[in-house]
């Protein structure tokens, strides 16, 4: 079924806070082969000039792909999730995450397009602090095979 | 694991368009896809189960998209030293790659260059290329890196 063109520029309430667990940055790093200090200790972050571990720089789909959850649950949202291919992904970092960090996710709907017989959907998550300083933007772009309809 | 020195780090004078970073080359077995699985919360099943890889119209399972990306990037990273200054990254995901439940898997080897320099932000671009034998599996991936 195609995805109704209604949904685009829709914007979702934003989510409860994603708190940026170390252990979860440093089992991050690991799993994207990303060794540097500054993922696991304190003292080489800081010697970067930075308050505390960071996180590689794609651990925000973390964040963003649980945000991205309410797009694919929409009711006005007829995808089938098997027929979902990942097709761009593109991240814009205010400043890095660091560990501790509290993330607010706010998703927005770009755009929704029909090509080749695929549905093709631009989503965009901003993502900020509780006191609502940018950190990081991330957008996706999801194609879904046979989606035109 | 080597400790990484701020010393070595290029400088952005220092830097010049069509500097090529070294290369690297990453094994991707299904012992990474259920690593990465795990640590990024994504358990879509054609990232493990063969039949349901195949049930999805797929030759077998697929490593995420996004491990890919997340794997390609310390080219980038390890270059320059300080991997809180990568502004921007982004790229498309051409062709999967497919990684059979055998001992040697798939290699990823990644090369970048520098394609663009802007003496305003202190930044550059960086263009990566990332393939699995002789097919290319990301596209138009590309780096924004601040540098000292």
């Amino acid at each position: 079924m195609p995805v109704d063109p209604a949904v685009i520029g829709r914007v979702y309430p934003p989510s409860p806070p994603y708190e940026v667990g170390l252990e979860t940055i440093k089992e991050f790093a690991e799993a994207v082969h990303a060794e540097d200090p500054a993922h696991r200790d304190r003292d080489a972050a800081r010697a970067l000039g930075y308050p505390d571990v960071i996180a590689p720089p794609t651990f925000a789909v973390i964040a963003a792909q649980r945000s991205e959850m309410q797009f694919f649950n929409d009711p006005d949202v007829h995808i089938d999730f098997t027929q979902i291919v990942h097709g761009e992904e593109d991240f814009v970092h205010h400043r890095p995450i660091f560990a501790r960090d509290r993330l607010i996710a706010t998703l927005f709907v770009d755009s929704v397009r029909h090509a080749g017989g695929h549905a093709i959907v631009t989503t965009r998550v901003e993502l900020a602090s509780e006191e609502g300083e940018p950190v990081s933007t991330v957008i996706s772009t999801m194609v879904e095979r046979g989606g035109a309809g | 694991m080597t400790e990484v020195t701020t010393t070595a780090r290029p400088t952005f004078d220092a830097v010049s368009v069509g500097d090529e970073l070294p290369p690297h080359a990453y094994p991707l077995g299904r012992w990474e896809l259920v690593r990465y699985a795990g640590a990024s919360g994504d358990l879509n099943s054609i990232h493990w189960s063969d039949r349901l890889a195949r049930k999805a119209g797929l030759p077998d399972v697929i490593a995420h998209g996004m491990l890919t990306m997340g794997t390609a990037i310390k080219i980038v990273t390890q270059w320059c030293g300080d991997p809180g200054a990568v502004l921007e990254y982004t790229t498309r995901f051409t062709r999967p790659v497919v990684v059979p439940d055998d001992d040697a898997g798939a290699t990823l080897d990644v090369r970048a260059t520098v394609v663009s320099k802007d003496e305003q932000d202190r930044t550059v671009t960086v263009e990566m290329t990332v393939s699995c034998g002789d097919e290319k599996v990301l596209g138009r991936t590309r780096a924004v890196v601040r540098l000292p």
